[in-house]
């Protein structure tokens, strides 16, 4: 099969086993409702100052969501040893990542999805600046952070605390992509500077890293 | 080898000796450097901040060097290299995070700017290395050093983009603090380049050591593995 | 090396496994033919899992030789490969024909594929029932089914027959003397050798990391 087939077959194959395991989604779910929550009570600004600091606190919250979903990425194929048989095929190593990194961004944005119009109505959050920019900034960090987050997830396999390496991994590699998304967030709501070198930096990152990680991920999954 | 390790030994000791001297002295001792106008007697400290950074710059690009060589050659050595260099670039790093405070908090009565992008460059970078050493110990692969240099890679690709995000948000945010950049008197400069040759060549130093120490360490753990070929043989 | 490349399936000098102070292999050396059937016996420690693991270019040895299928390019040897291991290497969730479905895939092989290997390991291919609620002898039969999917001229079996019942492991045995037959080869690894005693070609003996022993028939090797 080609490449593409083999990534649309796995991203597949992941859906639907997400879909018959619900229990996960929902916990999830759950989860990302209670950050938000949480973040109310625990800053509770004015309407002015949320605006200043909205863009930080949505990210991290978004960072925290990420990293719990992230960690679930490969659990699935350590089941059962079941990564052995993907191993031992002739399929390439790539379209495995590519399929698990776009999975955890549908599942990322999906949460965000839930998050966001929380935060906005905690927050009483409004854009002054170009609202619809905070698309593709979603779009961009988001990836920033499940593309990495999937590679790094993958070299945890290789760890003892699986579960804290991949937060240590991820979060000083993304230093530089969560001040663009913060940053950028925080030009757009409160409309007095402009995010477009964020969001070219943001562009940057991504493809730089997007590449690596598509050069690297075969030597990561064979080094047993 | 031997003579060349006792002469290099050597070498750095006078020239820390010298760069501590020229460091502390006064404009009035023989030698001396002259005290900063506006910072006074506390910006000497300059010295080893400015010569730890730079050295922990090399030390973390040999690092990336290396990296690269035994991701393609599979060369041990490289992979030793890269172990010894991370390790002190931490060390020298943390000389950096500290000596930046010190200096900061009598002459701009802060402890931390979040603006200063010599400083938080530095801590980013410090917490990349960091998680690289933790990495190599946490490894349950027997293809460590492959993980780790994949690892070294990605720490160097953010490199950049560490300094220009913090850059540009600088400029966002002007901060109070002055860059300690642009014109220096060509004393503090011949201090500065005394320092940071002395610093240079104690990393030399310590990294042929560590290199030495482990280099060792895996050979004797290798031949405990095979050790019981003489017992298992029939 | 005496025959000629061909014939052999696996060749294997000086291969030494590495786990920081601990050695799984020590220079192992040994050379297999083709279209036979090995039962490999040891401790636990001894190294087999490590070999099997090898072999099938799931692990790279720290030093030495292995050539699989006449070439040392493990990769490419895997195409004709087959694995199976005490764990199921299946989705729990998934039934049986969809497991398979999305192994063939990588193989670029049908679905038709699917349903005759199911049904050679006497499994039902219109099964419903998710693979985690099979027994363990079912599921070890349809383990089995994907590691026959590609027609692997080589099959790596580590530990088949643990916790399945007498009846199924039996039937899996006889199923495994038919494959030899038909000139496939077979490495299992396996605490049970009795269930292949009289069809077994060679018994393989490890210990602590090298081959001590190779002989034809059960008793001969017994300590």
């Amino acid at each position: 099969m080609s490449f593409l087939a083999i990534t649309r077959a796995t991203l597949g194959k992941d859906i639907r086993l997400e879909w018959r395991s619900k229990d996960a989604i929902n916990a999830m779910l759950f989860f990302a409702l209670l950050v938000v929550v949480i973040f109310s009570f625990a800053f509770d600004p004015t309407a002015e100052e949320s605006r200043r600091i909205a863009g930080g606190l949505i990210w991290v919250a978004f960072l925290f969501a990420a990293v719990v979903a992230l960690n679930q990425t490969w659990a699935r194929e350590l089941r059962n040893q079941v990564l052995d048989a993907y191993r031992v095929s002739p399929a390439p190593a790539n379209p495995l990542f590519l399929a698990k990194a776009i999975g955890n961004f549908i599942f990322v944005s999906v949460l965000e999805g839930l998050m966001t119009p929380l935060f906005i109505a905690f927050y009483k959050l409004r854009a002054l600046g170009p609202g619809w920019e905070l698309l593709p900034i979603a779009g961009l960090g988001t990836w920033a952070l499940v593309v990495n987050g999937t590679f790094f997830a993958a070299i945890s396999l290789r760890t003892r605390s699986r579960e804290i390496m991949l937060p240590l991994l991820l979060f000083p590699l993304s230093i530089p992509a969560l001040l663009g998304m913060v940053n950028a967030t925080t030009a757009i709501l409160t409309g007095e500077e402009s995010a477009r070198f964020w969001i070219a930096l943001l562009v940057a990152y991504d493809v730089v890293f997007t590449t690596a990680c598509l050069l690297l991920f075969d030597t990561v999954l064979e080094a047993e | 080898m031997k003579r060349g390790f006792t002469i290099l030994a050597i070498v750095t000791g006078l020239l820390l000796a010298f760069g501590f001297y020229k460091a502390l002295a006064p404009l009035s001792w023989p030698l001396g450097t002259p005290t900063e106008q506006t910072m006074g007697y506390v910006q000497r400290i300059f010295y080893y901040h400015v010569s730890s950074a730079w050295t922990a710059l090399v030390l973390f690009a040999i690092n990336f060097v290396s990296s690269i060589v035994f991701l393609v050659k599979r060369n041990e050595k490289a992979d030793i290299l890269a172990l010894a260099t991370a390790e002190l670039g931490v060390v020298f790093c943390a000389v950096v995070l500290v000596t930046g405070p010190i200096w900061a908090r009598p002459v701009w009565g802060i402890w931390w700017d979040p603006a200063d992008i010599r400083l938080n460059s530095t801590l980013a970078l410090w917490l990349i290395y960091v998680s690289y050493l933790v990495l190599r110990r946490f490894s349950t692969s027997s293809k460590t050093p492959v993980i780790a240099a994949v690892w070294a890679i990605f720490g160097a690709l953010d490199v950049p983009f560490v300094f220009f995000s913090i850059w540009f948000f600088r400029t966002q945010h002007p901060s109070p603090v002055i860059a300690q950049g642009g014109y220096l008197d060509p004393r503090m400069w011949i201090t500065v380049l005394i320092n940071w040759a002395a610093f240079l060549s104690l990393a030399w130093l310590v990294t042929w050591t560590r290199y030495r120490l482990e280099f060792a360490q895996r050979k004797v753990h290798e031949a405990e593995a095979l050790e019981s070929l003489r017992e298992g043989s029939q | 090396m005496s025959d000629t490349p061909s014939q052999s399936a696996v060749v294997a000098s000086g291969l030494i496994k590495q786990y920081g102070r601990f050695a799984a292999l020590r220079e192992l050396n040994g050379e297999f033919e083709k279209g036979k059937l090995y039962v490999v016996l040891g401790d636990n420690g001894a190294g087999k899992t490590t070999l099997l693991r090898i072999i099938a270019g799931l692990s790279e040895p720290t030093r030495g030789n292995i050539s699989v299928l006449g070439t040392s390019e493990l990769k490419v040897a895997q195409a004709q490969i087959g694995y199976m291991a005490h764990a199921s290497l299946l989705y729990d969730d998934l039934n049986g024909m969809e497991n398979l479905r999305y192994f063939a895939g990588l193989y670029g092989i049908d679905s038709i594929r699917c349903r005759e290997v199911i049904s050679a390991v006497d499994l039902d291919p219109d099964l419903e029932r998710p693979v985690g609620q099979y027994s363990q002898g079912m599921r070890q039969r349809m383990s089995l089914a994907r590691a026959l999917l590609n027609d692997p001229s080589l099959l790596l079996l580590d530990e088949p027959f643990s916790n399945v019942d007498m009846r199924s492991a039996s039937e899996m045995a006889g199923l495994l003397a038919q494959l030899r037959d038909q000139g496939r080869t077979l490495f299992v690894v396996t605490h049970q050798p009795a269930l292949l005693e009289s069809s077994a070609d060679e018994f393989i003996w490890m210990e602590m990391g090298r081959i001590v022993n190779r002989t034809p028939t059960l008793r001969a090797g017994r300590p």
